[in-house]
């Protein structure tokens, strides 16, 4: 439903030559959450902005349900628009308008009726959960509200896309879950394609169904969320996993065990899937006269299921070690030596 | 008493110069509000990376206003002579003072909007894009809206500024409450009458800040 072919974006500033969007085509489901991560200056920014004409690309195709987004221009572009709709990391809310007239703003735009207007904004206030605030003033409002009056407004004209800039980086991390289980909802509910942009792995994890990954404008990855969370390939891709599955102690936990107690093999296992929820551990302890020492474990969940990681010392004959870790292999666990002795 | 204090204050001339002095205020606040407003808004809208980024329109356009803004007013009031002629048929009269009244003040208020409108944050105008509004939309419903507290303070200051802009338009009889103190008070020796037309363009003054001030605190939702 958004086809992207070729794309490129290039400025111009001070004489010099920025090149921030280079050679990206990126399909986009209908229906799915699509994540695009990156760190600032990445050009995912500029990427998103290109999808309802803020921006317009240097060469290349940008196709949204059948229509050419690139040759658009006056009130095609803008008719357009009321169908893409885009919320913000500051929100960019009117402080002059109350929360019902900030809902009711691209309604006025799309030239609906008073009274179509009232009961549409109605309808979303409630969606969004923010009834009894229809009076208050943005000033009034905590972050999390004020994003939700952005995601009640970005609605108001029924769109078959929502762009989402960096929604929830401006918000603690509770409310960021809130407003992400609330985007999951309309997602679920409405069937509205989301293109998101986020610099933290987490909001791509907790709902995203497929990921880009962005450097220098470039996209290095992209596929499933689970598919990639289990093998990375980018370098920057497993900067952004590590964000969410290592915590600095595990470099530290191993690093002591390697001083402290030298024997043995250390072994990384991952488990994807149903994986996580079978005790594989205890038939393995069962199973092999081993000693297991547990350094150090975690699950993360994404949209399609679990992803775990667990550091393992194995001591004992180094023949039955071989054996266990073939064991892991039968019961699709993946495994990577991190040490030997 | 106050027969006492002001013997040779004639009443009658003092209301009619007071009526005069609101008059020329009055109209050169509301026309210097409109100009001032459009003028602000060619030179923001002009400006680069803008709506209407125009290297050309936005030079000229500075420009105009810093050379209006520059001519002390005693001057303009004079240079206008021909147009205010042309425009009235005379150059007497409280009417005679408004063109002078109005190219002088416009392009200082319109300064005052193009700062008021570049606070203004430019996700907002961005999200309006985003919804597909035009540029009328952009310029009624978020521009103007949203930098609306600071376009009644500058006026205010500005109008403020008109009024004492009326005292000096007596140099070309145009009348008012600068005109009366000058002739009938300074000129002949009567402090009395010079001090009662003070008295009341403060009072005017303190009148339109405080119609101001409550102005931007109601409009301020910030």
């Amino acid at each position: 439903m958004i086809q992207l072919t070729n794309v490129h974006k290039k400025f111009q500033l001070n004489g010099s030559e920025i090149v921030a969007v280079e050679d990206v085509t990126v399909a986009i489901q209908e229906g799915e959450i699509f994540g695009i991560i990156g760190y600032s200056g990445a050009g995912k920014s500029t990427l998103i902005r290109l999808l309802n004409g803020l921006e317009q690309p240097t060469s290349g195709s940008i196709m949204i349900h059948g229509q050419e987004m690139t040759t658009l221009t006056g009130a095609g572009l803008r008719h357009a628009r009321q169908k893409i709709s885009m919320i913000f990391q500051h929100f960019n809310l009117l402080w002059s308008r109350t929360v019902e007239e900030n809902i009711a703003f691209p309604l006025e735009i799309a030239g609906v009726k008073k009274s179509e207007r009232k009961r549409k904004v109605k309808e979303l206030i409630d969606l969004v959960g923010l009834t009894g605030r229809e009076k208050s003033y943005p000033a009034q409002l905590s972050g999390g509200q004020k994003q939700r009056v952005g995601i009640a407004r970005a609605l108001a004209n029924d769109p078959e896309v929502l762009l989402c800039d960096e929604a929830t980086s401006a918000l603690d991390p509770e409310t960021t879950n809130a407003i992400l289980d609330l985007l999951t909802d309309i997602n679920e509910r409405l069937g509205l394609t989301i293109v998101l942009i986020t610099h933290e792995m987490h909001v791509i994890r907790k709902i995203c169904h497929r990921v880009a990954v962005m450097e220098a404008g470039k996209v290095m990855e992209m596929g499933n969320v689970l598919d990639v969370f289990q093998a990375p390939q980018a370098d920057i891709t497993k900067r952004f996993i590590s964000q969410v599955t290592d915590t600095a102690d595990t470099d530290a936990a191993i690093a002591h065990l390697r001083e402290e107690a030298p024997q043995g093999k250390l072994v990384k296992l991952a488990f994807i899937g149903e994986r996580t929820e079978q005790p594989v551990l205890a038939e393995l302890i069962r199973k092999f006269s081993i000693d297991v020492n547990i350094v150090q474990g975690n699950i993360s969940t994404t949209r399609d299921g679990a992803y775990g990681t667990l550091v393992l010392q194995l001591v004992g004959d180094v023949a039955i070690i071989e054996e266990a870790i073939t064991f892991l292999h039968a019961n699709e666990v993946k495994t990577e030596v991190l040490m030997n002795d | 008493m106050i027969e006492q204090w002001f013997p040779n204050v004639n009443w009658e001339k003092m209301w009619v110069a007071t009526g005069e002095t609101l008059y020329m205020s009055a109209y050169s606040t509301f026309f210097t509000f409109v100009f001032g407003i459009a003028l602000g808004l060619l030179l923001f809208l002009t400006s680069p990376g803008q709506l209407w980024a125009n290297k050309m329109t936005n030079v000229f356009t500075g420009a105009f206003v810093n050379i209006f803004r520059s001519i002390p007013f005693i001057i303009l009031i004079i240079l206008l002579i021909p147009l205010t002629n042309l425009l009235f048929g005379s150059m007497r009269g409280p009417n005679a003072a408004l063109p002078a009244l109005i190219i002088g003040a416009a392009p200082f208020y319109g300064r005052m909007v193009l700062i008021a409108l570049q606070e203004i944050d430019k996700g907002v105008i961005e999200a309006a894009r985003s919804m597909g509004a035009r540029t009328s939309t952009i310029i009624f419903k978020v521009l103007l809206p949203e930098s609306m507290p600071a376009l009644v303070s500058g006026i205010t200051v500005t109008s403020i500024a008109l009024v004492g802009y009326t005292a000096m338009a007596g140099v070309i009889g145009a009348g008012g409450l600068g005109t009366l103190a000058y002739l009938e008070g300074f000129q002949r020796s009567r402090e009395d009458v010079t001090m009662m037309a003070t008295i009341l363009v403060l009072v005017i003054v303190f009148i339109i800040q405080f119609i101001g001030d409550l102005l931007v605190k109601r409009l301020d939702k910030r």
